[in-house]
């Protein structure tokens, strides 16, 4: 008995047992809910399976029908609009921000507080907010509109391809202000005064300051927020469903509200399973890069 | 001169500030004005829409007693609290192994998890579909509560490896020498000098739960089990006349959780969403 719990301490004072044994609950949660739906995901693509019926292995067919279905280009043409062309609107708009958060300011603490919040609500549920806003009968921004004299009649944001997008461009770049905000304010913060002093008695204004030392010392910081952002944004789902599940007539579909489309409507989660997966090659450059790059810096 | 440099100042600072707080804000503003007017101002196009003309509290009244709200909020919570806390007690176990122990495959463990955080919902929720109904987990509060960790672990379980490597190693080295076994050491040292990093780590999963939609979504079907975001999303947008003035009370109720939290623990939270871009 006595030598028995003698061993089963020195099992789990050894590193390396310790080690596994600690990993485990994690990892098992990984297994069977992360890798495991990964590995049947790619499976489920290279059949014709429909929701109640199995199906049987079709080879890349799932993929190549994608390739020529115009709405899916439509699809993968939004999503990189969605999420690249939108971050030097949040990055430059975010520098703002912090640039501003950075002086010493009355009530700075709740100030902060407050402007996160469209990073920390639900996005579901601010995107209501906006859904209102942008209503083609109850939208503020029409009523502001037509008070000013500047048009004749309601506006309906969310009815038009162009207007739809754009709109929903905005709520994404409103929504990631904060975040860029707040991440490069901790930046600015972590910039040697010194530097600005030295910089300043060698004679440089306000604007080189900012561009030879201030820009310098938060790139890398930038850097990593912009990459962090176009692979969260590229992958985003609620936003869209809410403001305009993809319409008018398929219009303004990423991949996820698409697949979503096909798969649980359209009842081919084959299909749909292949649309996800066109994401994964696009995801994994980013990820591997944003990898890189921090190894480097670090 | 001191007058000149205050209204430098303000031009400089506070009035970007102030369009900056009306732009960020905006969406709750009007969604606070709307959720406290009769449906009748709602409706009503010749009012001015940006303020409330008579205030009423009938919009709230009405989710309460005529929706699922009341469940609504049961079950987000139950799944946030229950998956935050398996997520904590699984990320320490992993953040305490990557940051001091040696085992097999512990070296590229840390960057597979790290890039595990990167794998999406979007990326998963087909398949995933079919292993909640293999499982029968459908409108079970088990289906998020064991699906949401593989979100959380993998950053949380990052921010607090980070944590226990501040944790200078000749205490636990000194503690082992007195015969404290690792597992002590965990709980009685390391454990209670590293709150604050747990707490960041809590409030980031709380919510990460609280405000996942996808696959609440596709999961929680039934009326009554569904999660705040996807009840109010789903079942107060029915028919083609809305009822704005409640679905604007319900948006409003389901985000004050997560702002009240958030702003009480703020210092914590922004370290925790800055710790890898501040370390990189």
């Amino acid at each position: 008995m006595n030598s028995g719990s003698i061993q089963s301490e020195n099992f789990l004072d050894r590193e390396s047992s310790l080690g596994v044994l600690l990993m485990l609950p994690g990892l098992i949660l990984l297994l069977v809910f992360l890798a495991y739906p990964f590995f049947l995901g790619i499976w489920l693509s290279l059949t014709d399976t429909r929701i109640g019926m199995p199906g049987e292995f079709i080879g890349l067919w799932n993929y190549t029908d994608l390739l020529e279905d115009d709405i899916f280009h439509q699809t993968a043409w939004n999503t990189m609009i969605y999420a690249v062309v939108t971050v030097p609107f949040k990055a430059l708009m975010g520098l703002g921000l912090a640039l501003i958060l950075n002086n010493k300011i009355r009530f700075s603490n709740p100030i902060r507080a407050f402007v996160m919040l469209p990073w920390i609500v639900p996005t579901a549920l601010s995107s209501l907010g906006w859904f209102m806003i942008f209503d083609p009968v109850f939208s503020p921004i029409s009523w502001l509109m037509i008070e000013m004299g500047l048009i004749e009649s309601n506006v309906n944001f969310l009815g038009d391809q162009i207007l739809a997008v754009t709109a929903i461009c905005w709520v994404n770049i409103w929504r990631g202000i904060p975040f860029f905000g707040i991440s490069i304010l901790a930046g600015l913060q972590a910039v040697p005064p010194e530097l600005h002093e030295q910089a300043a008695i060698d004679g440089a204004n306000k604007f080189q300051r900012f561009v030879n030392v201030t820009l310098p010392q938060i790139k890398g910081i930038l850097m990593i927020t912009s990459l962090l952002s176009i692979i969260w944004t590229f992958a985003d789902f609620q936003l869209i469903y809410v403001l305009t599940k993809g319409g008018p007539a398929n219009q303004t579909h990423i991949f996820g509200t698409y697949a979503y489309q096909i798969g649980l409507f359209g009842t081919e989660i084959g299909m749909a399973a292949a649309i996800t997966l066109y994401m994964f090659p696009i995801l994994a450059f980013f990820s591997i890069f944003l990898l890189r790059y921090m190894r480097k810096t670090a | 001169m001191m007058v000149g440099s205050d209204k430098q100042k303000t031009l400089q600072i506070y009035i970007p500030l102030v369009v900056y707080t009306l732009l960020l804000l905006f969406p709750f503003y009007w969604m606070g004005v709307v959720s406290f007017k009769p449906t009748s101002d709602i409706f009503d196009l010749d009012l001015n829409p940006f303020w409330v003309q008579r205030f009423t509290l009938e919009n709230y009244l009405y989710l309460f007693e005529n929706t699922e709200f009341a469940s609504w909020m049961w079950n987000t919570m139950v799944i946030s609290i229950v998956s935050t806390a398996l997520s904590i007690f699984c990320s320490i176990c992993i953040g305490y192994a990557l940051a001091r122990l040696k085992f097999p495959g512990s070296d590229f463990m840390g960057i597979g998890i790290f890039l595990v955080y990167l794998v999406p919902p979007t990326l998963l929720f087909i398949p995933m579909a079919q292993v909640i109904g293999t499982l029968n987990l459908f409108n079970t509060h088990w289906a998020l509560i064991l699906t949401y960790p593989t979100q959380l672990i993998p950053f949380a379980s990052w921010l607090l490896m980070g944590y226990f490597l501040t944790i200078p190693k000749e205490i636990e080295e000194s503690a082992l020498m007195d015969g404290c076994s690792r597992i002590q050491i965990l709980v009685r040292i390391v454990l209670p000098l590293s709150v604050p990093g747990i707490l960041s780590a809590t409030i980031f999963c709380f919510t990460l739960c609280w405000n996942e939609f996808l696959y609440a979504l596709i999961f929680m079907s039934s009326g009554d089990m569904k999660t705040i975001p996807v009840g109010t999303v789903s079942d107060l947008i029915k028919a083609d006349t809305l009822f704005w003035g409640s679905l604007m009370a319900s948006a409003l109720l389901g985000s004050v959780p997560v702002a009240f939290i958030y702003s009480f623990f703020v210092k914590y939270y922004v370290s925790g969403l800055t710790a890898s871009a501040v370390k990189g």
